[in-house]
């Protein structure tokens, strides 16, 4: 695996400047029409379509290989779907895209590297004013140059939030990022996680198995079995959300039947 | 007794000495006292006065450096070589499936059963000596570079590319810091290699070194010169060993094992 994806890597060459979009909309506008994935003739994605408005909160749950980090990574540009198109803003996603960002579910910090380093891995201008300012908005202003291995498991994937952020993504992608939390620090996530996006207004899309954790944060939720879309429920809860709030025991009740 | 036997850290500190300090007296001795006949074993004090005697007449540091020279050359040309090759094969599976095995076969061949064609090739030169150890330094520098880079996290390579790495500051900020400590685990085995290859091709044929030193002194049955000779090649064994401990300490101090604060707190 390791060795798959470094020759890849290896062997590409740098990716062209995507030319500067106009900043319409701080959230990107995704289109799926028809998307297939097959892995060795099992079909992961059948002709799936989804159409995502910009800026919109949507959480993606289903059991375990049910296809949603398939989804995720056809998103990313890391994949490319057997079938289909994407289009992101109105064009079609060819390859990486500056203006993506995924958070996955281990932090995936570079240990070699001091936790602003880390959060400013892509450079770029001002690149360690930037860092420091998304460590400041994920409130570890203070660890900047600590080491990532003397960090505990939630502050790793702060930092990894900030390293997402720090470039303004359009779309953020989060694969279970809270899964290997414990209760408490998944809660302050979770908020973290609502207020950045409060503020910021990206387009994200959270694949999780958490069912509370989808009504409690999304604007809508994706119930995804065998490779399609089997539940597509709004969530009309008024945010800040309450964790009684009818509404959002109701939704949990009915994506629990439907996963 | 028991105030300094409190004393851990002062206790820490001496214990590796106690026993080598122990056996130097007994051996002291056991000379002195005529027990152990000069011919075979001399004094260490005896050892000390002809360290010192040829270190006063630049004879010792002369043939130190001729030594010191060989090794380094023959560490560089070797682990150049396989520093390279290792990355090479680590980066490109075409290049492995070129280069690995037939490096693996030479791997298991001796380097030090090459010596009679080493002659042929280079005669008793400076050349042959140099090749021996760049021979010996450079599979363990190849193999670890090798696997390395093997075995970096895939899941940091892969963030990497999503963040916008360019392939070559994915090489240097993600694939080589992550197989640094590996690179630094072959080139320990390489230093011990270097060394032992040093004495055998020194003590063959040579005009000059620490090999050539002892093997006159063998003629010449000066049984302390030899023991100095001996004891050189382990202080310089010893500095290499602690060179690459400083190197480690200095490349990975953002390794939990290396952090010193950590450590401390234990």
């Amino acid at each position: 695996m390791s060795l798959y994806s470094l020759t890849r890597t290896l062997g590409r060459s740098e990716a062209p400047p995507v030319a500067k979009v106009a900043r319409t909309t701080p959230g990107l506008a995704v289109h799926l029409a028809g998307i297939s994935k097959t892995f060795g003739g099992r079909a992961v994605l059948d002709r799936l379509d989804l159409a995502i408005r910009p800026s919109q909160f949507v959480a993606v749950i289903g059991r375990s290989g049910c296809g949603k980090s398939t989804l995720l990574r056809l998103l990313t540009g890391l994949d490319t779907p057997t079938g289909g198109h994407l289009n992101l803003d109105g064009q079609p996603l060819a390859g990486l895209a500056p203006t993506v960002r995924m958070l996955f579910q281990d932090a995936r910090l570079l240990p070699w590297q001091r936790v602003v380093d880390n959060v400013g891995i892509a450079r770029g201008p001002d690149w360690r004013e930037r860092a420091l300012k998304a460590l400041d908005d994920v409130g570890l202003s203070d660890r900047a140059n600590d080491w990532p291995a003397v960090l505990s498991g939630g502050q790793r994937q702060r930092v990894a939030l900030a390293r997402a952020l720090v470039s303004r993504p359009k779309l953020l992608l989060l694969d279970e990022p809270f899964g290997a939390l414990d209760a408490l620090t998944r809660i302050e996530m979770q908020n973290l996680l609502a207020d950045l996006w409060h503020r910021e207004r990206f387009t994200v899309v959270l694949i999780t198995h958490d069912v509370v954790e989808a009504a409690m944060l999304a604007d809508r939720v994706l119930v995804l079995r065998d490779g399609q879309i089997r539940m597509d429920a709004p969530v009309n809860a008024p945010r800040p959300r309450e964790s009684d709030d009818p509404e959002v025991l109701r939704l949990e009740k009915a994506l629990l039947k439907a996963v | 007794m028991t105030v300094s036997w409190k004393n851990g850290r002062a206790f820490d500190t001496l214990a590796p000495w106690i026993v080598p300090v122990v056996l130097v007296l007994v051996w002291e001795a056991a000379a002195e006292s005529g027990l152990l006949s000069a011919r075979l074993l001399p004094a260490p004090s005896a050892i000390a006065v002809a360290g010192w005697e040829a270190l006063v007449s630049g004879v010792l540091l002369h043939h130190v450096w001729i030594s010191f020279q060989r090794a380094m050359i023959g560490l560089a040309i070797g682990g150049g070589i396989g520093f390279a090759l290792g990355v090479v094969t680590g980066a490109f599976p075409v290049a492995e499936k070129l280069i690995d095995s037939p490096v693996q076969m030479l791997r298991n061949v001796p380097h030090l059963a090459m010596i009679p064609l080493v002659i042929l090739w280079f005669g008793i030169d400076e050349q042959a000596k140099i090749f021996l150890v760049a021979v010996g330094v450079m599979f363990p520098i190849y193999l670890n570079t090798f696997h390395g880079i093997r075995t970096v996290d895939s899941g940091l390579i892969e963030m990497a590319r999503l963040y916008g790495l360019s392939p070559w500051h994915l090489f240097v900020r993600v694939v080589m810091p992550g197989a640094l400590p590996s690179i630094l685990v072959g080139l320990r085995y390489a230093l011990g290699i270097m060394w032992l290859t040093l004495i055998v091709a020194e003590t063959i044929s040579a005009s000059a070194g620490i090999g050539y030193m002892t093997m006159n002194a063998r003629e010449f049955l000066q049984t302390d010169v030899v023991l100095l000779g001996i004891i050189i090649y382990a202080l310089l064994g010893k500095g290499a060993d602690v060179l690459t401990r400083v190197l480690e300490r200095c490349c990975l101090s953002w390794h939990p094992a290396y952090q010193t604060d950590r450590k401390a707190s234990l």
